[in-house]
């Protein structure tokens, strides 16, 4: 089965943040999925991946927690595919299936924990983890957006952010780095594919991959805020008029943070910030409400109305 | 990039004299400088065993000394003073007493793993750092960091219930570290959240604070790891050789 028709149906795992700071991702991610035809299964009482904070605590925690919404996926589901449009998410499982593949120890406490907790035990390949972008990626893929795009994002100017989780460490991302139509871990591209194929214009950015700081947004917020300062400024230096996000960690740090750089450090920059489902989702004519535009912090719609596509 | 570090020598460790002869000679000023000879003496020989025994910490022997971890560190971009490739030298040799004087900054690490990404040893310096950040708190040295703090709000938080709530976890954080809610900067925030949100969405977030998302069927889970939790703790602390807690 080719990946284009595996991906039709996937299991959907929003996770925590996406009810919460991230849910305007959460409602682009699935009305684009309705949009371009695509089966979006929510993953029953799923639990919290663990985020960046369990693994201090411990490691195999976060792997058993990871596990736990695979197993549901894969036994309960009788899925083959879950899609995290979340880093955190994404990165958490593709650990837990790296470690699961990989470390006896790992192995030994999920079941361990488990079966205390009353459920099968996932267990590596049952299920395949991707990210919303290789969803869209493979399923429509770019000539697909170019034949559905209503309202081109032509004229506009994007700086792509991937942030940390969805390329680092290397060793849990098999898939990628695999050459012609694989991502790369040092030069993502499949955002700047798929906004190009919507009619946006990238500039080079070089701070693609670069740490926002989220994983001490609160309570190390001046390090935070100069991290984000320093993605804000590359950006704007290098023309863009609007940051592509595809991580709700890193789309409320650059919005939170934006706000604190001008409170606590006197520093003003003017440049929008949208998740990137909301701007396929623009140039697939659906409505700012319909992508939660209103729902950002940051205010976009001025700018959307200038650009015709509000 | 060539590798930036600081000197090696402290400035407390360097002496110029206005004007001094020694046997004749005049070595006066700024030309001749002298360092202060320094003795190691008080190895701790446990100190790389140690944290080898936290998480994060397993890989530390195979450090090779390339210092790839420290030139792509986002934190040592920042501050110079944050250097991993030295601290994971310190560790290994031995010296607990230079460590310490680094003791407040090394819980700061971002984990953004590129120094996982460009080791080429499998160190995962990002785990080693978070390894000895617990042992320096686990040992007294320093105070929980808020970093700490905030990882067991987030913890307890998911043990409880299995999900997270932000506005929870914000709040629980700040009472924790004794900090006030209403920062400038976050109430900047929330206005601007507020004014374009519609009612509905509004209302569910504002009942999310009041009835915590859960996973159901949750308690038999979080009773499991919670029984972990507890088991690794007393491990780690045996192998700090501390005594068994609470």
């Amino acid at each position: 089965m080719t990946k284009k028709d595996k991906y039709q149906k996937v299991a959907y795992y929003p996770g925590c943040a996406l009810e919460g700071t991230g849910h305007s991702y959460n409602r682009s991610t699935k009305a684009v999925g309705k949009k371009l035809g695509l089966d979006l299964v929510e993953v029953k009482n799923w639990n919290c991946c663990g985020a960046m904070e369990v693994k201090n605590i411990d490691p195999k925690i976060q792997t058993y927690l990871s596990s736990r919404v695979m197993s549901v996926a894969a036994n309960e589901m009788d899925m083959d595919v879950v899609m995290a449009p979340c880093n955190g998410c994404y990165h958490n499982l593709k650990k837990a299936e790296y470690d699961l593949k990989n470390d006896e120890d790992s192995v030994a406490v999920v079941d361990k924990l488990s079966k205390k907790a009353g459920h099968k035990t996932y267990e590596s390949g049952q299920v395949e983890t991707i990210h919303a972008l290789d969803w869209i990626k493979e399923t429509i893929g770019e000539d697909g957006l170019r034949e559905r795009v209503k309202n081109s994002l032509q004229g506009i100017k994007i700086a792509n952010y991937y942030g940390c989780m969805y390329t680092r460490p290397r060793h849990i991302f098999p898939e990628k780095d695999q050459g012609p139509g694989s991502e790369s871990t040092s030069k993502p591209h499949f955002m700047d594919d798929l906004l190009a194929a919507a009619g946006a214009e990238n500039v080079e950015f070089p701070l693609k991959t670069a740490c926002c700081g989220g994983a001490h947004t609160l309570s190390d917020s001046d390090t935070s805020t100069k991290l984000v300062l320093n993605i804000l400024k590359a950006a704007k230096l290098a023309g863009a008029e609007v940051i592509a996000t595809e991580c709700p960690t890193c789309h409320s740090g650059l919005e939170m943070h934006q706000i604190r750089a001008a409170e606590v450090f006197g520093e003003k920059v003017e440049i929008k910030i949208l998740y990137f489902t909301q701007l396929l989702g623009l140039a697939l004519g659906l409505k700012p409400r319909k992508v939660g535009v209103h729902e950002n912090v940051s205010d976009s719609m001025g700018f959307l109305k200038e650009k015709g596509l509000a | 990039m060539p590798i930036h570090e600081k000197s090696l020598i402290r400035p407390e460790n360097l002496h110029e004299h206005e004007s001094l002869v020694i046997d004749g000679i005049d070595v006066s000023g700024h030309w001749s400088t002298f360092i202060e000879s320094r003795v190691v003496a008080d190895y701790n020989e446990e100190l790389e065993e140690e944290i080898s025994a936290l998480p994060g910490g397993e890989h530390i022997h195979r450090c090779w000394q390339c210092g790839s971890c420290t030139n792509s560190c986002t934190v040592n971009a920042l501050n110079p003073e944050f250097n991993p490739r030295y601290w994971i030298y310190l560790i290994r040799m031995g010296m607990e007493s230079e460590l310490l004087r680094d003791k407040d900054i090394i819980w700061q690490c971002v984990s953004c793993n590129k120094c996982t990404y460009a080791c080429p040893r499998d160190v995962f310096p990002e785990g080693v750092m978070k390894a000895t950040s617990h042992w320096l708190e686990k040992k007294g040295h320093t105070p929980k960091s808020p970093s700490m703090h905030f990882d067991e709000i987030f913890t307890e938080q998911i043990v409880a219930t299995g999900k997270i709530e932000e506005s929870r976890t914000m709040r629980r954080f700040f009472q924790r570290t004794n900090q006030k809610l209403m920062q400038g900067w976050l109430i900047e925030m929330v206005k601007k959240m507020i004014g374009g949100l519609p009612v509905g969405l509004l209302a569910r977030m504002g009942l999310a604070t009041v009835i915590a998302p859960r996973t159901s069927n949750w308690s038999a889970a979080s009773a499991a790891i919670q029984d972990y939790i507890d088991e690794k703790h007393d491990e780690q602390r045996r192998a700090l050789k501390l005594q068994a807690d609470k």
